[in-house]
């Protein structure tokens, strides 16, 4: 199908502007990381000082590096495990026929749709009684309740798009059933494996609401945590600058992440396994 | 190398469906069996009971003689060809073909000449760096097939191997399976939708028919002597042509004229018992066996009557001449579902008039919409039981 010229103008302007409109944030606090204090509120969309010093200054604050540390540890245990959970719950759904299979989805989406704060006040009571306050088993465990059935949701879709009747194939070749599933299932199912961790990890990384209520001191504080408590240079000012460049550099793994992955991710690997 | 051995093989779907019903067959070391019939007649099922991919509700199955149903499938040895490919997209042309010998832990030199000898024989020397994704239905079809000649296993299973091939290719494929087979001696079972294939490559064919086995027998006894109007009509192409008749003394009374039955016809009629005086029967008869009366010099046997050719097609070699006969409904539940399922040629349909094939010599005088006159060769004729479907006849020629 060809589409008219005018068309094409017309999709491209649409694009434009939801383009735009969702990266100027995104520029403006970048720009802002890099304002000289002394000019941080001046309005300018560019910096009129340009400097490093917000950069080089959080990385100094132990602050901030500790909190980097528990969100890269938190977020990658909390993802490396649900995945792993995940993947069995999954592999179950998509290829064994057991009573309350629907059922067992449903709930995942339910509890993946549950709002997080409802659950945070007995949790904080429970956390400081049994001495999970402020530790990183107190925050990978509320991530993976909500990060586990999100997973187990996604991954089941993916499971279901695989050609099961390649195992078959790779049985009849000759191969024990542990050998078809490493060897033809696995790496058919790797796209979807990432798809999923990387969501999860979002999830983790993200999250603020946990990070900020069940724990107080660098020995788990998570970095959304971190920036909320971020001193200003002194009791008058505002950390602005500070609070911009911290939220930068836990963009930038994210952006990477998903970069990185992005060509994996959207190629549909199972292509030609199957006629039609 | 082995001889495969189903007996009383039932398969039930997990939703009470019976897909396959107490099916018996022998198929002898070497053998190239042909299974056939219309889609959904239980012929995938059967094939991946064999694999080892389904579970046997009931019967038992051996294979070299010993009994295999809870065997794993890669402990029977055995390679299959899947109906829809079953190709390993992320692995290339030669990766796929060379799978199962890798698994075997054949050495990498062992493999790579293997592989390429099959690619040779299959056209796909320059594809087997390509990945699945990226060829044409009919070269996945043939990579799939390649991933099963490379092995030498105790039988082949083959689920419509050639069904996605062109024309000129598929003639290559089948002299290429058939000289195969027979080089390497190894068991066969082949399903096949296609006529030609069928009649061609099997030294045997089973013909299903909503999971139960029809008739089993070379293909000219299928041919010459099918046991019920099911084999009848899915055998052969043009398939068989279906009337209504009435037995009288020694004949029997067709729309086309009375035509004088043979000896050998009437001991059977007779054998069978019943009155044959009277009886309601349906006649068929094979397109092949009529002539244009012209053409028939001092017949030894045989009805001549007039027609008006409808369509007349030219084949080349033959022509195909379609006229119709007037005469009650040909009734019966196996023609309607031979109808149904549109791979088969023209089933006469509810109506007082029946549409007629004949294959005539290229020779022919006939033409279209002008009057012409015909020739049956009626000790060819078969004679059809209209409410069981079964055939009166037990010994008709065998070509
Ligand atoms: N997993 C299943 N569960 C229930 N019924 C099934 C299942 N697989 C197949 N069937 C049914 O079993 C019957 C036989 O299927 P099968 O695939 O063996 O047909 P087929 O003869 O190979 O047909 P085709 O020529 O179309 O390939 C069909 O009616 C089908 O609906
Ligand atoms: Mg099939």
């Amino acid at each position: 199908m060809k589409r008219s010229p005018r068309e094409i103008t017309g999709w491209s302007a649409a694009i434009a502007i939801v383009v735009i409109a969702s990266l100027i944030p995104i520029v403006w606090i970048i720009s802002l990381s890099f304002k000289d204090p002394s000019t941080i509120a001046d309005g300018s969309f560019l910096p009129t000082k340009w400097t490093w010093t917000n950069y080089s200054g959080i990385f100094k604050q132990s602050l901030f590096t500790d909190a980097l540390r528990n969100s890269i540890g938190i977020a990658l245990i909390a993802t490396l495990i649900s995945v792993v959970l995940a993947c069995f719950a999954a592999y179950a759904i998509a290829r064994l026929d057991f009573p309350g299979k629907r059922l067992i989805l449903v709930f995942a989406l339910a509890i993946a749709m549950f709002p997080p704060i409802s659950i945070v006040g007995p949790l904080y009571n429970m956390w400081r009684n049994i001495g999970l306050y402020d530790t990183w088993p107190g925050l990978i465990i509320p991530y993976m309740t909500f990060a586990l059935p999100l997973a187990i949701f996604t991954l089941s879709a993916f499971f279901r798009e695989i050609p099961w009747e390649l195992e078959q194939a790779a049985q009849v070749d000759g191969a024990t059933p542990f050998q078809a599933f490493f060897k033809v299932i696995a790496p058919l199912a790797a796209p979807g494996v990432f798809t999923t961790a990387i969501l999860v990890f979002l999830f983790c990384w993200n999250d603020f609401v946990f990070a900020v209520s069940l724990t107080s001191t660098s020995k788990a504080e998570t970095v959304p945590a971190a920036i909320a408590s971020f001193p200003g240079a002194s009791q008058f000012t505002a950390p602005i600058g500070s609070i911009a460049a911290a939220a930068v550099v836990v963009t930038i793994p994210i952006i990477v992440i998903v970069l990185l992955f992005q060509r994996r991710i959207v190629a549909g690997l199972t292509a030609g396994a199957v006629k039609g | 190398m082995a001889d495969i051995t189903l007996e009383h093989i039932t398969k039930r779907y997990g939703d009470g469906y019976e897909a396959v019903k107490d099916l018996n067959l022998e198929i002898a070391d070497g053998e190239f069996m042909i299974l056939v019939g219309p889609s959904g007649c239980g012929k995938s099922t059967a094939l991946r009971m064999v694999a080892g991919l389904e579970d046997i509700s009931d019967g038992q199955l051996k294979i070299g003689g010993e009994l295999v149903n809870d065997r794993a499938p890669k402990d029977r040895d055995i390679a299959m060809v899947f109906q829809n490919y079953a190709l390993y997209p992320h692995m290339t042309v030669r990766e796929n073909m060379g799978f199962a010998l890798k698994l075997a832990k054949t050495p990498q030199a062992e493999i790579d000449r293997k592989v390429n000898e099959v690619a040779q024989v299959l056209d796909l020397e320059q594809h087997l760096e390509r990945k699945p994704a990226n060829l044409s239905g009919g070269q996945r079809q043939r990579v799939a097939m390649g991933r099963a000649i490379v092995r030498d296993p105790k039988a082949f299973l083959m689920d419509e191997p050639l069904s996605n091939l062109d024309a000129k290719l598929r003639v290559q494929m089948r002299t290429e399976i058939s000289r195969l087979q027979q080089q390497l001696g190894t068991t066969m079972i082949y399903v096949t939708h296609d006529q030609t294939e069928a009649l061609t490559l099997g030294d045997r064919i089973a013909v299903m028919r909503s999971g139960v086995l029809q008739q089993v027998g070379s293909p000219g006894e299928l041919y010459a002597n099918p046991t019920n109007l099911f084999v009848a009509g899915f055998v052969g192409s043009p398939s068989m042509n279906f009337l209504p008749g009435e037995l009288a003394d020694g004949v029997v009374k067709l729309p086309i004229g009375d035509v004088r039955l043979s000896d050998e016809a009437r001991q059977d009629l007779e054998g069978g018992g019943g009155p044959a005086k009277g009886r309601q029967v349906i006649a068929g008869m094979r397109p092949e066996h009529f002539e244009d009366s012209g053409l028939v010099h001092d017949p030894p046997s045989g009805v001549k009557f007039p027609v008006t050719i409808d369509v007349l097609e030219s084949m080349g070699s033959e022509y195909y001449a379609y006229f119709n006969v007037e005469s009650g409904r040909v009734a019966s539940q196996e023609l309607d579902e031979l109808a149904q399922d549109s791979g088969v040629g023209e089933i006469p349909h509810a109506g007082s008039r029946t549409q007629v094939v004949a294959r005539l010599d290229a020779a022919s005088t006939v033409k279209q919409g002008e009057p012409g006159e015909l020739w049956y060769d009626s000790s060819r004729l078969q004679l059809f039981d209209p409410e069981s479907g079964r055939s009166l006849l037990t010994h008709s020629k065998v070509d």
